[in-house]
C-alpha cells in the first residue's frame, strides 16, 4: 500500500536471501510441524511482508478511527475517553441471590450489568412446568413474574447502570418486565439503557434455545426493534451474536460470516415488515463476539467485522447516518477454550483472550472465570476474572493508543483474508434466499458441525494442542472450590410463584393474555400488550404459551 | 447367535441447548460403525425412555451441561426400569462435577465422560461393555 516500488523490489532481493537462509536452517533444524494454522485451521505463513498487503489503500481500507470503513474503531478517541464496559455475565439461583452478586460486582468496579437466566426462563417455561424440573436456578437466575424481576433489580439505579439481558425467545417478555420495573421506579423509558440479546437466528444455528419457528420468531424480534425505536431510544434492541456460533464449534470465519448475515436479515425484516427507515433503527443494533485463544485471528476477526458491516450498511442498505455504519460489540472470552483439567490455567487463557478483544476494539467485555468449565463461578473466581480486565485497562498500556496493530503486514493480511472468506459465505447464503432459508436447509448448522468434528479429531490426533488435555497432562489436579446451587432453590421458587398466582387479579391476567393473542393474530406489535400483561403479574410461560399457540413450536431437527 | 452393529441413542435431556458434544459424539459413533439415533435437544426423560425402547437401542448416551443431570439422568434409568427395559445401558456426559459421580453410579448410570475425554476412549468403552446379539 504505502510502499514505493523500489521498497518492494528491494524487499524482493532481501526476500530471496532470506528464503535461502530458511532453506539452509530448515535442512539442519527442521520445523516442528509441517503446517502452521490458526485454531480455526486457517493456514499461516512463516513471514508476512509488504508484498502481502501491496494492494491495500490506506484511506480506502484502513483509514482513521471514527471514519469509514471503521476498521480502526468507532470512536475517534479510542479508549482514552472511557474504557470498554466491564460487564460480567452473571445470574444464579434466585433473584435475591443474583441481586447480591450484582451489588458485589458493582462495588468491585464493574461498570455494567449482564444477566444470565436459567433454562426454564430462557425457554419460556415457569419453574413448576414439568419440562423445567431440575433446572431452576442452575445456570442462571430464575424469573417467573415481575415480582422476581423487581427483586433482581432491587437497589440498582436503572437510569445510571446499563443492563444486558441474555434472553431470546421470551425477550419481549423480559424486556417488558424491565420497562415495567423502570416505570414503577418512576424512570421514563427514554432514560433506561441496556441490551436484550434477542437474536433468534443464531438460536436455530447454534444456541438452541428456540420456541417458535424462524419466521414468526423474526417477527417478534422486529416488534421489539420497532418498539425500541419509538419509545426506548437508548436501548440496544438486539445483540447479534457470534459467541454461541463459535462455542458450538464454528471457525472464526464462520462466526464472522453467519453473525453478519444474521444482522442483515434483521435489517431487511425491520425495513420490509415494519416500514422503518434504516437510519431510525440501525444505530441501536449491537453485536456480540467470541474471543478465542488464537490471538491474532481474533483481533483480525473483530477488525474485519467492523469493516464489513460499514460497507454493508452504507452500500447495501444505503444508510446515511454514520452511526448506522458502526458495528458496536460486546465480547466474551471463549468458554470452549477452557479446560476442567488444571483449571488455574484458565486464568491465563482468559487474560490472553481478553487482551485480544481489547486490541480488537471491543466496547464491552466479559471475562470467564476459571471455574466456569465446572459450575457457575464462585465469588472469588469472578473477582479474578474482573481484575483481569482491570489489569489490562490500567496496567498494561494496551488501551493507550488506538488499534495498535494496524499496519502490521500479518494483521492486515489476515484481516483481509478473513473478510474475503466471510463475503464468500455471505454470498452463498444470499443465493440460498437469505438466512431463514439457509437455516431451513440446515446449511449453517452442518457447516458448524463439520468444523466442530474436525477440531475434536485434531485434538485427539494431537494436531491441535490443549494444555492439560493432550499435552503436559498431570495426574492430580488442584481441587478448586465449586459453587453449588441448592435444590431447595427450586422448591422456594415454586412457592413464590404460587403465592403470586393466588394474590394477583386473575381476570386481569386473562384479559391481558387475550390481548397478546389478538395482537399476534393481527400481526400487531406485541410489546405494549406484554408490558400490560407483566404488570398484571402474568408469568413468562403464560405469555410464551400464547406465542406457542399462535405461531406453533419449533422442534430441533437434530442435525449432526 | 451372531453379533450385530451396536445401536446407540445420543440424547439431550432437559432444556439445555449445549449440543456440541452430543453432535460430535453422534458423528463419531457413526464413523465407528454404530447405528446412531440422535434425539436433538429438549427431550424429557419420558420421551427419551420411550424412544430408546421403540428404537430398540443397546445404549443411551445422555448429555447435559446445564447442571440438571442430578435430576434428569436417574429419571431416565428409572423410567427404563419401570418399563422393563433395564437391559438398555445408560451412560452420560457433560459438565458433571466429580462429587456427583457416585450418586449417578448408584442411580444406575454405568459410565460418565467429562470434558477432556477423547472420542476413542468413549468408543472403546462402548465396544468393550456392549455386546449386542441377535
Amino acid at each position: 500500500m504505502y510502499y514505493a516500488k523500489e521498497v518492494l523490489s528491494q524487499s524482493g532481493e532481501l526476500r530471496k536471501k532470506w528464503e535461502d537462509e530458511v532453506r539452509r536452517v530448515v535442512s539442519k533444524v527442521p520445523d516442528q510441524k509441517e503446517r502452521w494454522s490458526t485454531v480455526s485451521d486457517l493456514e499461516i505463513k512463516r513471514l508476512y511482508t509488504p508484498e502481502d498487503i501491496k494492494g491495500m489503500d490506506f484511506e480506502r481500507d484502513i483509514g482513521y478511527p471514527g471514519q469509514f470503513p471503521y476498521l480502526r474503531g468507532n470512536q475517534a478517541t479510542g479508549y482514552r475517553g472511557r474504557y470498554w464496559t466491564f460487564r460480567m455475565f452473571s445470574g444464579m439461583g434466585s433473584a435475591e441471590d443474583t441481586n447480591k452478586r450484582w451489588h458485589m460486582l458493582l462495588r468491585e468496579g464493574q461498570t455494567g450489568l449482564s444477566t444470565a437466566f436459567d433454562f426454564p426462563t430462557l425457554m419460556g417455561y415457569d419453574t413448576d412446568s414439568p419440562k423445567a424440573r431440575g433446572e431452576c436456578g442452575k445456570c442462571g437466575v430464575a424469573i417467573d413474574t415481575l415480582e422476581d424481576f423487581l427483586m433482581l433489580v432491587d437497589g440498582i439505579p436503572l437510569d445510571q447502570v446499563t443492563t444486558s439481558m441474555t434472553i431470546n425467545p421470551p425477550a419481549s417478555v423480559l424486556w417488558a418486565m424491565y420497562c415495567a420495573a423502570a416505570e414503577i421506579k418512576g424512570i421514563p423509558l427514554n432514560k433506561i439503557g441496556g441490551t436484550i440479546q434477542n437474536d433468534m437466528l443464531k438460536e436455530f444455528i447454534a444456541q438452541k434455545t428456540f420456541m417458535c419457528p424462524p419466521e414468526p420468531s423474526v417477527k417478534i424480534v422486529s416488534d421489539t426493534v420497532e418498539f425500541g425505536t419509538k419509545y426506548v431510544p437508548k436501548w440496544n434492541t438486539i445483540s447479534i451474536s457470534g459467541y454461541h456460533i463459535r462455542e458450538a464449534g464454528s471457525t472464526a470465519v464462520q462466526e464472522l460470516a453467519f453473525t453478519l448475515r444474521d444482522g442483515m436479515e434483521y435489517v431487511e425484516d425491520a425495513i420490509n415488515r415494519k416500514g422503518l427507515n434504516v437510519d431510525e433503527f440501525a444505530p441501536r443494533f449491537s453485536f456480540f463476539f467470541n474471543s478465542h485463544i488464537d490471538f491474532f485471528e481474533e483481533i483480525c476477526k473483530m477488525r474485519a467485522a467492523r469493516r464489513i458491516w460499514a460497507k454493508v450498511m452504507r452500500d447495501r442498505y444505503k444508510a446515511r447516518d454514520p452511526r448506522s455504519w458502526w458495528m458496536r460489540f460486546h465480547t466474551q472470552t471463549a468458554g470452549c477454550s477452557l479446560t476442567a483439567q488444571q483449571p488455574y490455567n484458565n486464568v491465563v487463557r482468559t487474560a490472553i483472550e481478553a487482551l485480544a478483544a481489547v486490541l480488537g476494539g471491543t466496547q464491552s467485555l466479559h471475562t470467564n472465570s476459571l471455574d466456569e468449565v465446572l459450575c457457575l463461578p464462585s465469588d472469588q473466581a469472578v473477582q479474578i476474572a474482573l481484575r483481569t480486565q482491570q489489569i489490562i485497562a490500567e496496567e498494561t498500556g494496551a488501551a493507550s493508543t488506538i488499534d495498535p496493530l494496524a499496519g502490521s503486514y500479518f494483521v492486515e493480511a489476515l484481516t483481509n483474508e478473513m473478510e474475503e472468506a466471510a463475503w464468500d459465505y455471505i454470498q452463498k447464503i444470499d443465493e440460498m434466499g437469505g438466512m431463514v432459508a439457509a437455516i431451513e436447509k440446515g446449511y449453517p448448522q452442518l457447516e458448524i458441525a463439520d468444523a466442530a468434528y474436525k477440531f475434536q479429531r485434531q485434538i485427539d490426533a494431537n494436531e491441535k494442542i490443549m494444555i492439560g488435555i493432550n499435552k503436559y497432562v498431570s495426574g492430580e489436579d488442584t481441587p478448586i472450590p465449586l459453587l453449588e446451587i441448592d435444590d431447595r432453590v427450586e422448591l422456594e421458587q415454586m412457592e413464590r410463584l404460587n403465592a403470586v398466582r393466588r394474590k394477583r387479579d386473575n381476570k386481569a391476567v386473562k384479559k391481558s393474555l387475550e390481548d397478546i393473542k389478538n395482537a399476534c393474530k393481527k400481526g400487531e406489535n406485541v410489546m405494549p400488550y406484554c408490558i400490560d400483561a407483566v404488570k398484571n403479574l402474568a408469568s413468562v410461560q403464560e405469555v410464551c404459551d400464547i406465542y406457542r399457540e399462535v405461531y406453533g413450536e419449533y422442534r430441533d431437527p437434530g442435525l449432526y | 447367535m451372531t453379533e450385530r452393529k451396536i445401536r446407540i441413542m445420543v440424547a439431550k435431556p432437559g432444556l439445555d441447548g449445549h449440543d456440541r458434544g452430543a453432535r460430535v459424539l453422534a458423528r463419531c459413533f457413526r464413523d465407528a460403525g454404530f447405528e446412531v439415533i440422535y434425539t436433538g435437544c429438549h427431550q424429557t426423560p419420558a420421551q427419551i425412555a420411550a424412544s430408546a425402547m421403540q428404537e430398540d437401542v443397546d445404549v443411551v448416551g445422555l448429555s447435559c451441561l446445564s447442571g440438571a443431570h442430578r435430576y434428569l439422568f436417574p429419571q431416565v434409568v428409572q423410567l427404563l426400569r419401570e418399563k422393563g427395559a433395564d437391559d438398555i445401558t445408560v451412560i452420560g456426559g457433560g459438565i458433571i462435577p466429580e462429587q456427583d459421580f457416585q450418586k449417578l453410579y448408584d442411580a444406575g448410570i454405568k459410565a460418565i465422560f467429562t470434558p477432556g475425554s477423547t472420542l476413542d476412549s468413549i468408543v472403546d468403552w462402548v465396544k468393550k461393555n456392549i455386546k449386542p446379539v441377535e
